[in-house]
């Protein structure tokens, strides 16, 4: 199998109050097309710091991090955007939707980014099958917290990613409201065939993925296998 | 293997990210404009200033044969000698002379006398326009006997009546009309010198062409067939320069009343400027506040794709419409102003001004302000430029430092270059505009220091024994996104103005009035021939007058300074003295000691001259500085026809505030007892009564004396400094406004920072009452502090004004700089909480929800 992400001698660290702070230590790993993964970890351990560092978001102290085979330790910020733009798709935990847009322009926003046409149409398609037709003319603060995370997915979705990253994606959610967003984000996964790096503390959503990595302390403390076939 | 990446440059795609800044400004956009409208008073103050300026320009240009009354005028201080007037006689195919001199003149009917500007035509100037009279026709027939027109304020003050009469030196005129309006004259000078036109030919029967009488001669002419006048008088100027005759032509009067014209609107258009100025600070710090409330969804664009310099894009388009906005509303409305602008400035007006349209003012306004918004505003935008993707995972405020950027010393630096640029266009100088611009940024500095002060001194004195209402409002001035330095300066730079523009007027006001009622010498006497000295003491007497001073006066000219002559120093150009020195005449005085009021700074004193030595004179530092004069310098004086030479031997400082007989040149004695001369004499009147009498017996029984009343000079610099107040405090409304605009601008922005506070106050049960307590005290000190700066920097200002440009001493009224203090405390307050009313009148949800 290809790798999408490529992971090695990973590192971050900070610079606080005159000492230096190790976030992650030398972390590595492989993640292979189209597979479903999760990176758990108690507060705390580094594991939303990795994945803003596999998503092209921050840059890392030290190590390397290849996403479709591109070097992003080299890159600049505007260049990981780019990055960003063609492969990755994103799921936050707080939704991050732009308040000023409404469900379906926050939806087209990628596609319009890229520079493709009849977005519209494609765009209505993803909030149907969110099972949000009907609401894309309502801003973010009209909708309820499971819609707003439900419009993400559409979003994350829309410019067919290679590699999709969840931060928590359920994080904000009712139990009942969580189940039918994890439904979703992995028939949708399922559907375009892409890659799931999920970050999470919840047991049971990362019992759905296929691997398991433990982050504690900033290091990898384990990468099991789950029994979950692609 | 994954398929090998292609990364192309993508295009900038302007349309998407028009229709994004389009998105992203919901819900803003009236916050937006409120950050904005700041800049439309400033806006509007210069479009009108412009708009004005171009319109008097034009005007000037198409009616500035009427502010000459002819196609030339020739004037002279001193008679014109035979040959001169031989070839002025070759001058025009119509010919008018007029002299014009300071008089008294009495009305018989109501007993009054009046300091006037008498003038004596003959001709019939004004060749172009008219002299507007009541009747029409007294215009021209009051040449045809002994006939006067009088000015309208003359008449409305002494309530005469065509028909009646006034006495104009020996001779009684008949009141032939009212002058409404004489070529040139405007409102103001009308008020300080009103005029009296009287036939030429009674002119010596009222005995008032004395010698050392000071006498405009004036001659007009009129070309009736195509004459290009400007040429013709080029070729007469050396021998009109050596006669020391000015001239005048339309295309000259033309220029210099254009140029004092532009002059003014320059100046004026500075004040507004700085009214813009005072809105962009406001806009700068607002869009600061905008833009960090903007980081989520940067952060968010940013993850999906959005380059760096898009999302700046996004953001400077946004500030852009909305620059654009506020100034088109600016410009519209400095057009409407405009049209209040003749009525303002009617008393300084010597033409009839229009109200056209003006594009030009419009486009240069609206010009102006989208570059000065977006220049303001290019501080925290370019900060978007470094907002991290990584914000939507954890918000980190630190990381987000919209100051940091090393780009924003590149910002200040066209800021600071575009004020210089823009003060250059006004000022014409570069000197000037760095000294101005300086002068703000200084001004600024003060404020935002003093603002820095009052916040460190709150964090000082704020005690735990203060109840939670009380110490909550004091602490919200030094709170992160306080709004205490923006509102410090604007509101602080707005009261500063008014204050110190009040102080001003009345600390002159006050100073000549002291000087009316104190036992100083509150009038003035002059032109008293050697022969009337004596009498008119014993008259001052018989009216139990002090005869507190009488001094000789002498007319002279300047022949050399240091050998040379007026021709020889324009040639060259390494000495520094002005030609003028040698046109003007001097009036001098000898004595052998020096007055109170003088203090000899350089040099020696000599009250004798000696015999066979060049006469030791002294001068005044002002006049010498000017001039370039120093001790030793020869001076060469024509004293009526005799040359006198002269050695610099003393300079002297005059008090020119004392109601004195000063002089810039004085003689020591035994060197102009013979030459002719004439006597100033100073009085105290105590009331207008014995004044009004003492007059009248003066004009009786000495026509050709002339008296300056302090008293009536007091009222006519009262009105003056009225007329200019008006002015002044109609441009610095622009900077009040603003002022408040960007106060409410600032309190909104405030509430929405105080929101989630004030609500999570009332979600743990805080009444309405207390949140609203601990606004009003929040704005109480906002209000109060501010004010007080301003009133303080408006105390510091008046006293540096006070002692350093008039020379007077300080004096401020408490009780009107405190009714300012109040209103802008108050009004601070009041914009304060009803701008939280919003806040307290919404369900807690809502506001949490995030939907206001």
């Amino acid at each position: 199998m290809e790798n999408i992400l490529h992971i090695a001698d990973l590192s971050k660290t900070y610079q606080s109050a005159g000492r230096t702070l190790t976030v992650l230590d030398n972390i590595n790993f492989s993640v292979t097309t189209g597979s479903t993964n999760a990176i758990v970890g108690p507060s705390g351990s580094g594991k939303t710091t990795l994945l803003g560092l596999c998503a092209g978001l921050d840059r890392s102290s030290s190590g390397l991090v290849e996403l479709n085979g591109i070097n992003l330790g080299n890159m600049s910020e505007d260049k990981r955007a780019q990055v960003r733009n063609q492969y990755v798709g994103f799921i936050f935990q707080n939704f991050q939707l732009l308040p000023t847009l409404t469900a379906l322009e926050n939806v087209m926003v990628p596609l319009e980014l890229r520079g493709e046409r009849n977005i519209r149409a494609r765009a209505l398609d993803l909030l149907d099958k969110v099972g949000l037709a009907e609401r894309g003319h309502h801003y973010p603060t009209q909708l309820s917290g499971g819609e707003q995370q439900r419009v993400s997915l559409a979003r994350a979705f829309s410019n067919q990613p290679k590699i999709l990253f969840a931060d928590e994606p359920t994080g904000n959610l009712d139990a009942e409201t969580s189940e039918k967003v994890i439904k979703l984000i992995f028939d949708l996964n399922k559907e375009a065939g892409t890659t799931l790096v999920v970050v999470t503390h919840d047991l049971e959503l990362a019992a759905k993925t296929q691997r398991i990595i433990r982050i504690k302390g900033g290091k990898l403390v384990s990468d099991e296998k789950t029994n979950i076939n692609a | 293997m994954p398929e090998p990446y292609q990364l192309e440059k993508p295009p900038l795609k302007l349309g998407w990210l028009f229709e994004m800044a389009w998105r992203d400004s919901r819900k803003n956009r009236s916050r937006l404009f409120l950050f904005i409208s700041a800049i439309i008073f400033g806006i509007a103050a210069i479009v009108a200033i412009y708009s004005f300026g171009y319109n008097v320009k034009k005007d000037v240009d198409n009616q500035a044969a009427t502010l000459i009354g002819a196609d030339l005028s020739i004037t002279s201080n001193k008679p014109v000698d035979a040959s001169m007037l031989q070839t002025l006689n070759t001058l025009g195919d119509r010919r008018s002379q007029e002299r014009s001199f300071a008089s008294m003149i009495y009305f018989p009917k109501g007993n009054g006398t009046r300091l006037v500007q008498v003038r004596a035509l003959q001709g019939e100037f004004p060749y172009y326009g008219s002299l507007e009279t009541t009747p029409i026709t007294a215009g021209t027939d009051f040449k045809n006997g002994k006939k006067a027109l009088v000015d309208q304020t003359l008449m409305l003050q002494f309530n005469a009546q065509v028909g009646d009469s006034i006495k104009v030196g020996s001779v009684t005129f008949l009141i032939a009309g009212t002058l409404n309006k004489a070529p040139g004259q405007t409102g103001i000078s009308a008020g300080i010198a009103p005029i009296v036109y009287i036939p030429l030919q009674y002119l010596t029967e009222t005995g008032l062409m004395q010698k050392g009488s000071r006498i405009s001669y004036n001659y007009y002419y009129k070309y009736d067939h195509d004459v290009n006048v400007t040429k013709l008088i080029k070729g007469l100027e050396p021998k009109l320069e050596k006669a020391n005759l000015n001239y005048d032509t339309i295309d000259t009067r033309k220029e210099n009343t254009g140029r004092s014209f532009a002059d003014l609107t320059k100046f004026l258009s500075l004040v507004g400027f700085i009214a813009l100025l005072l809105g962009c600070v406001g806009v700068a710090s607002a869009i600061h506040i905008y833009i960090r409330e903007k980081i989520a969804s940067i952060a968010i664009m940013r993850c999906l794709g959005v380059r760096s310099t898009q999302a700046f894009l996004i953001y400077l388009i946004q500030i852009i419409s909305i620059g654009l906005i506020g100034s088109i509303i600016g410009a519209a409305l400095g057009s409407l102003i405009q049209y209040l602008l003749p009525l303002v400035f009617k008393d300084f007006l010597p033409i009839t001004v229009t109200t056209d349209l003006s594009w030009m003012a419009i486009g240069q306004g609206v010009l102006l302000g989208v570059i000065i918004s977006v220049l303001f505003a290019l501080l925290p935008l370019i900060a978007i430029r470094n907002i991290s993707p990584l914000n939507t995972l954890r918000m980190s405020y630190e990381s987000v430092n919209l100051l940091r950027d090393p780009l924003r010393w590149l910002v200040y630096v066209l800021i600071v270059g575009f004020i210089v640029v823009f003060s250059y266009f006004q000022l014409d100088s570069w000197p000037a505009s760095i000294a101005f611009t300086i002068g703000i940024f200084i001004a600024f500095l003060i404020l935002t220091l003093i603002a820095k002060l009052l916040m460190w001194l709150a964090k000082l004195l704020i005690s735990n024994s203060w109840s939670y209402l009380w110490r909550q409002g004091f602490a919200n001035l030094y709170r992160p996104n306080n709004q205490t330095i923006i509102l410090m300066v604007s509101i602080g730079l707005s009261t500063a103005f008014i204050c110190t523009l009040f102080f001003i007027q009345s600390m002159l006001v006050r100073q000549v009035s002291v000087s009316a009622t104190t036992n100083t010498a509150n009038m003035i006497l002059f032109d008293i021939q050697p022969t009337q000295k004596q009498p008119l003491a014993g008259l001052t007497t018989q009216y139990h007058l002090p005869v507190i001073q009488q001094v000789p006066v002498v007319t002279t000219r300047i022949n050399t300074i240091n050998g040379k002559n007026a021709a020889q120093v324009k040639k060259d150009t390494t000495i520094q003295v002005s030609p003028h020195v040698f046109a003007n005449e001097y009036r001098v005085t000898y004595r052998d000691t020096l007055t109170p009021t003088e203090k000899v700074i350089d040099g020696e004193w000599q009250g004798k001259a000696k015999d066979g030595a060049e006469v030791p004179v002294s001068i005044e530092d002002r006049f010498a500085k000017r001039n370039h004069l120093k001790i030793g310098d020869h001076i060469e004086f024509n004293v009526q026809g005799s040359p006198v030479k002269t050695l610099v031997t003393s300079i002297r400082t005059v008090n020119w505030n004392k109601m004195q007989t000063n002089f810039l040149v004085v003689f020591p004695a035994g060197v102009l007892e013979d030459a002719p001369q004439f006597y100033a004499m100073l009085t105290h009147v105590p009331s207008k009564e014995v004044s009004a009498k003492y007059q009248q017996a003066v004009v009786k029984q000495y026509p050709n004396v002339s008296l300056i009343d302090l008293g009536q000079v007091l009222s006519i610099l009262d009105e003056l400094l009225d007329k200019l107040g008006d002015i002044i405090k109609f441009m610095s409304g622009f900077s009040i406004i603003t002022g408040i605009v960007v106060l409410i601008a600032s309190v909104r922005i405030s509430k929405y920072q105080r929101i989630q506070e004030s609500v999570l106050l009332r979600t743990m049960g805080a009444s309405r009452r207390q949140i609203l307590v601990i606004s009003a005290l929040e704005y109480l000190f906002l209000g109060a502090l501010s004010a007080l700066t301003g009133t303080l920097i408006a105390f510091a200002g008046s006293w540096l004004l006070a002692k350093f440009s008039f020379d007077i001493p300080f004096s401020a009224d408490v009780l009107p700089a405190g009714g300012i203090f109040l209103a802008i405390t108050l009004l601070t307050i009041t914009i304060g909480l009803l701008n939280s009313r919003g806040i307290l009148n919404k369900p807690p949800l809502e506001i949490l929800r995030g939907d206001v």
